[in-house]
């Protein structure tokens, strides 16, 4: 069974993004960058598949501007196969990313597509979702939980609310959420190793399909700064507060 | 231009994520008409037809979509896209599981959680953890839009629009519902309540949570929340989580014990009217958007607040 897992390069998660002056955008010039933490759980899912003998094959792809190399990378440390970049120098939007990584994945054929639930600098929570209604296989989003058996997966999913349970026939599309597992770092030997395994580049006009924008960003502003208030002494003091200055009690 | 909103419940309950979405609506154009998917959703139907501003209610249902079967949930809104230029869905977990699958399909930008509506195509929606605003213009013809409920105010009660059945979506879709887990509690909403108590990783154990935390929220009639850490820990249930990546509140009172304010847990609740915290250490982030702090140990603060409420 083959597993494809789409990764992503953005802002490294610690990192607090900075509005640019002219309002353009996010300033990403010299700040650290690393694999959407999403991400990195779904590699991290997909290499167990392959340690418990249900996968073969991991192969990694990523959209995104040629130092995405270098999360490619990350993710054949961890214990990916291969990798696919698919190189673009603009920003794409995600109903771009789905039809790139349909395209990508009419080539794979994967059995098992498993991917972060959401990037988080654009927080748009949308291409596992566009990616499945466009091969026309299922989804299952926000999973916590995955288990491979019989051409099937069961998915143990975060809703509101609480969990549910859902069996979906394979080919598939999962979407990992945070507690699905805690990724491993990758060791020395394994980096080293990652070093030789084969990235293929292709560039987004390979595969044919339009990329071209929807939105246009007028805009990007910071958001109203909250002040810091004042330090109370006790918890009296604080419920005096709340009921009389704040009202809120 | 007319606009379709998807109305948030639980089959039963028809719930108030829905009259924020309408108010998001009704800032787009005056024609806005509710869909409710469920099954034996007719109560939660009579609830939106009584949402002010509403020009009618379409009913569907079906067993797939009383379990909210993505597939079936976009195919049945999907259906109803000719009349209507675009479809705001709360963004909740339950919309924005099919919400981009109607975008896909429709060969649509999805818009994901605005927090404004500027004009009929210009929104305002956050990026990287809320730490920037986008104002995007969208050029498509129909708009498939997710709302974050905490940013609008809730349209108010006294319409009286009338209920028409739709047809439920059907979809071959490859998957089926074997079971789900709810979380029982009598508490508001955490997204809804007006004061929420959320716990850190301070708490230290799943009991400490429960001893600690719940009894203060249930003094006060509060929803419960937790910071990410707590919730990895096991100390609280996922469905408990505010944050970047768990649920965005913004409540009247905002009070945060134990928790020492990472940048995902901020964005999840920074927008709260006032926020209280309680943390040992006077350097901790969360003291920095916190109008109220007090620095000392929960341990002797929450009894002394738990006093002072009587």
């Amino acid at each position: 069974m083959k597993v494809l897992v789409p990764v992503k390069r953005v802002i490294d998660y610690n990192v607090k993004a900075r509005v640019k002056a002219d309002q353009s955008g996010v300033d990403l010039a010299n700040v650290k960058m690393s694999m959407n933490p999403f991400c990195e759980i779904a590699v991290e899912e997909a290499v167990r598949l392959k340690e418990k003998g249900v996968a073969t094959e991991v192969v990694i792809v990523s959209i995104g501007p040629a130092q995405a190399q270098e999360t490619i990378r990350t993710a054949l440390a961890m214990g990916g196969d291969r990798g696919i970049l698919v190189q673009s120098d603009s920003d794409l939007e995600p109903l771009a990313v789905a039809k790139l990584l349909k395209a990508v994945a009419d080539e794979e054929k994967p059995d098992l597509i498993v991917m972060g639930k959401q990037a988080i600098d654009g927080d748009n929570n949308a291409v596992g979702q566009m990616l499945s209604a466009l091969l026309g296989w299922p989804q299952a989003t926000f999973a916590s939980k995955l288990d491979v058996e019989g051409g099937k997966a069961t998915v143990t999913r975060e809703v509101d609310g609480g969990l549910q349970v859902l069996e979906v026939a394979i080919p598939a599309v999962i979407t990992a959420d945070l507690r699905l597992n805690e990724p491993r770092y990758a060791s020395l030997p394994n980096i080293m190793k990652a070093k030789k395994k084969e990235i293929v580049t292709k560039a987004t006009g390979d595969y044919g399909v339009d990329t071209a924008p929807r939105l246009t960003v007028l805009k990007v502003t910071e958001p109203a700064k909250r002040s810091a208030g004042i330090k109370v002494e006790n918890a009296a003091e604080l419920v005096g507060k709340l009921k009389t200055e704040a009202g809120v009690l | 231009m007319a606009v379709l909103v998807v109305a948030d419940n639980d089959n039963a309950h028809l719930r108030d994520t829905t009259h924020k979405t309408v108010t998001a609506a009704l800032a787009i154009s005056g024609d806005v008409d509710v869909l409710v998917m469920g099954e034996g959703a007719k109560a939660v139907a009579d609830a939106a037809a009584k949402i002010e501003g509403v020009r009618k209610v379409l009913l569907a249902e079906s067993a797939d979509l009383g379990h909210g079967v993505a597939e079936v949930q976009a195919a049945t809104v999907e259906g109803l896209m000719s009349g209507y230029d675009a479809v705001l869905i709360p963004a909740t977990s339950g919309g924005k599981n099919y919400a981009p699958r109607i975008a896909a399909n429709l060969d649509a930008a999805p818009i994901s959680e605005i927090v404004e509506v500027v004009s009929a195509d210009t929104f305002v929606r956050p990026i990287y953890a809320g730490n920037a605003l986008e104002t995007i213009q969208s050029s498509d013809a129909k708009k498939v839009i997710t709302v974050r409920p905490t940013a609008f105010k809730a349209a108010g009660e006294g319409g009286s629009a009338s209920v028409e059945s739709a047809s439920a979506g059907t979809a071959a879709s490859g998957a089926k519902f074997v079971s789900e887990e709810m979380v029982k509690s009598d508490r508001p909403e955490l997204t809804a309540a007006k004061i929420v108590v959320s716990g850190g990783r301070a708490m230290g154990s799943a009991e400490e949570f429960q001893s600690v935390i719940e009894p203060l929220a249930d003094k006060l009639g509060a929803a419960v929340g937790a910071s990410r850490a707590a919730v990895d820990a096991g100390y609280a249930p996922n469905d408990y989580q505010v944050g970047q990546t768990g649920k965005v509140v913004a409540p009247a009172l905002y009070i945060a014990i134990g928790i020492s304010g990472a940048i995902q847990h901020l964005a999840g609740m920074k927008d709260s009217k006032v926020i209280v915290a309680i943390n040992k250490d006077a350097d901790a982030p969360i003291f920095q958007v916190a109008d109220y702090g007090i620095v000392g140990d929960y341990k002797t603060v929450v009894p002394e607040l738990m006093a002072a409420l009587g």
